[in-house]
């Protein structure tokens, strides 16, 4: 179960995408998310849906592997779709069985906000998905650099990204390690009562504190020892290097604004 | 209990970018009452041998005989905790499973689980604080304030509370002192004559696998490569070396004893007491014959 989620996660390649300064597609990412909103019909959700196929056609990461790592994710886009089923009561009555109605304009927002959440989920994964975490860090500093003249620490919390970003997976194997250790002992949280299932997270979730502080305290340890004292006057091994795709991508995003805002009803 | 894997293949990860192959058709068996040691060197498939002993990985190739159980790649296995309950599990590092407000409510976690009586479960808590040479006030501290060996042992008997027929344990005695290991590995010993235990061992020291063990497999890159008495096993120094492992100090020290003097010593020794009695009967023999 816990090795099949993609959250956090980085799948080395060579991919354009892959290739694409962290810089560009962390912008791309937030404006893309911006852009989504303009959509409001058919034809621009159905723009937005092909346009996020394609990146992920080009990232060369499975359309499978994508879904099966986000099933946890389509659980809660399930759960809006049919809120909007049910409790948006506008446009014509399509059916009605009971207690149950099911009006036109229902159907069509649990539609696309489930586009629109598909699509905004999809596009994050492959952010963190073909960026290694490190660059993403590196990225989002240099973006956020204007900040430091306001007094944001900008370096402290890139820090802080790339530390949480770099531990979910670690996080993860030590749960799937701790499960199984209590599994061993009797309490299975995958299987029973909900009642049994509920009162097994414990055992599961003490340990996985306990450790994680003990690891937070390491880390700390680790970094005093070795003189770290803040981004002041750091300099970096890594250089960022902004290529032609890279204006390119963007030039495509607003392409893709401009073409949404013509077909917006 | 017989432990019977047939042609076991597992990969982690199976149908993501991340699938990585650990066992290639593992056949092993493990027959009731003996003491298998597992070796082989690191990242050779033995912890994941290991979780198959009681359906926490189920093979995604082959099948896993447990007692009456079968366990069957594709197979969807139901029901698992009569299984888990006769197979115990000693994992490495067991102290991060500790969890609860006191030892004792700890140890009596799983038994309980298990469906045993409060008063026995409890019954069983002290009695293996006291075999595990911990002082009896341990039970009622929060395992969290215990020192690193003693939250080893509180673990271990966490798992020796379900009193399993199998007990399986992994790298048991990993980062504990030298006294330390050999009290606990002599222990586990004790408890597998005592109660005819059958005892999987996975380990990285030849020289446990060569005292305690009747049984010795081989893994090599994911492969059980050679199983056989412990004897045979170490007296090839080559095969061993083709495995990337050394044999016990014992018989490395028994080999350069005999190219110095010059004697063949009449048994392989797996433990140092044997050693110095081999030693012992060739000098013997050497004075009788002058």
């Amino acid at each position: 179960m816990m090795e099949k989620m993609i959250f956090g996660r980085f799948i080395p390649g060579n991919s354009i995408i892959h290739q694409m300064d962290p810089r560009a597609k962390i912008s791309f990412v937030f404006v893309f998310i911006a852009i989504v909103f303009i959509a409001n019909s058919a034809v621009t959700y159905g723009i937005l849906l092909g346009f996020t196929l394609l990146v992920v056609f080009l990232s060369k990461i499975r359309l499978y592997f994508l879904i099966n790592g986000l099933k946890p994710v389509f659980i809660l886009l399930i759960f809006t779709f049919f809120l909007h089923i049910f409790f948006t009561r506008e446009g014509d009555l399509l059916l009605d069985i009971g207690f149950i109605e099911i009006y036109e304009e229902g159907l069509r927002q649990g539609i696309f906000i489930s586009v629109r959440f598909l699509v905004l989920v999809f596009i994050t994964s492959i952010l963190t998905l073909t960026t290694s975490p490190i660059s993403i860090t590196d990225g989002i500093e240099v973006l956020l650099g204007p900040f430091k003249r306001v007094k944001l620490p900008v370096h402290e919390l890139a820090l802080m990204m790339s530390i949480s970003l770099r531990f979910i997976p670690t996080l993860m194997d030590e749960t799937g390690k701790i499960l199984k250790a209590q599994m061993a002992r009797g309490s299975d949280i995958g299987s029973g009562p909900m009642k049994e299932r509920i009162k097994a997270v414990v055992p599961l979730l003490i340990p996985l504190f306990v450790s994680a502080f003990k690891r937070a305290e390491d880390l700390a340890t680790a970094m005093e020892v070795r003189g770290y004292r803040g981004g002041e006057g750091r300099t970096r091994y890594r250089q960022l290097d902004w290529r032609f795709v890279d204006s390119l991508s963007l030039l495509v995003l607003a392409g893709l604004a401009g073409m949404l805002w013509y077909f917006r009803v | 209990m017989d432990i019977l894997l047939q042609e076991v293949g597992y990969s982690y990860a199976k149908d993501t970018p991340f699938e990585k192959r650990a066992l290639t058709d593992v056949s092993l068996h493990i027959p009731s009452g003996s003491y298998t040691a597992i070796i082989g060197h690191t990242g050779s498939g033995k912890s994941t041998v290991l979780q198959h002993l009681n359906a926490l990985l189920k093979p995604t190739e082959g099948s896993v005989m447990i007692g009456e159980r079968k366990i069957e790649a594709g197979v969807k296995a139901k029901n698992l905790r009569d299984v888990r309950r006769q197979v115990g599990i000693v994992f490495q590092f067991p102290e991060q499973q500790l969890f609860d407000e006191t030892v004792l409510k700890d140890i009596m976690f799983g038994p309980m689980n298990y469906g045993v009586p409060e008063e026995e479960a409890s019954r069983r808590a002290h009695e293996l604080v006291e075999q595990l040479g911990l002082p009896p006030e341990v039970l009622t501290k929060s395992p969290f304030d215990l020192s690193g060996g003693q939250m080893r042992r509180v673990a271990i008997a966490g798992v020796l509370a379900m009193e399993p027929d199998v007990l399986v344990l992994d790298e048991p005695t990993a980062g504990l002192d030298p006294r330390g290991r050999r009290e606990i590995m002599d222990l586990f010993h004790r408890l597998h004559i005592q109660k005819g235990l059958t005892t999987v061992l996975v380990t990285h020291s030849m020289e446990d696998a060569a005292r305690y063990a009747d049984r010795v497999a081989i893994m090599h890159n994911g492969h059980c490569v050679v199983t056989g008495e412990p004897e045979e096993i170490f007296s090839n120094e080559e095969q061993l070396g083709d495995y990337r492992l050394e044999p016990p100090r014992t018989i490395r020290l028994q080999r350069k004893f005999e190219a110095k003097a010059g004697i063949k010593l009449g048994a392989i020794s797996l433990t140092e007491e044997a050693l110095a009695k081999n030693i012992a009967l060739a000098l013997l023999e050497g004075r009788d014959s002058e």
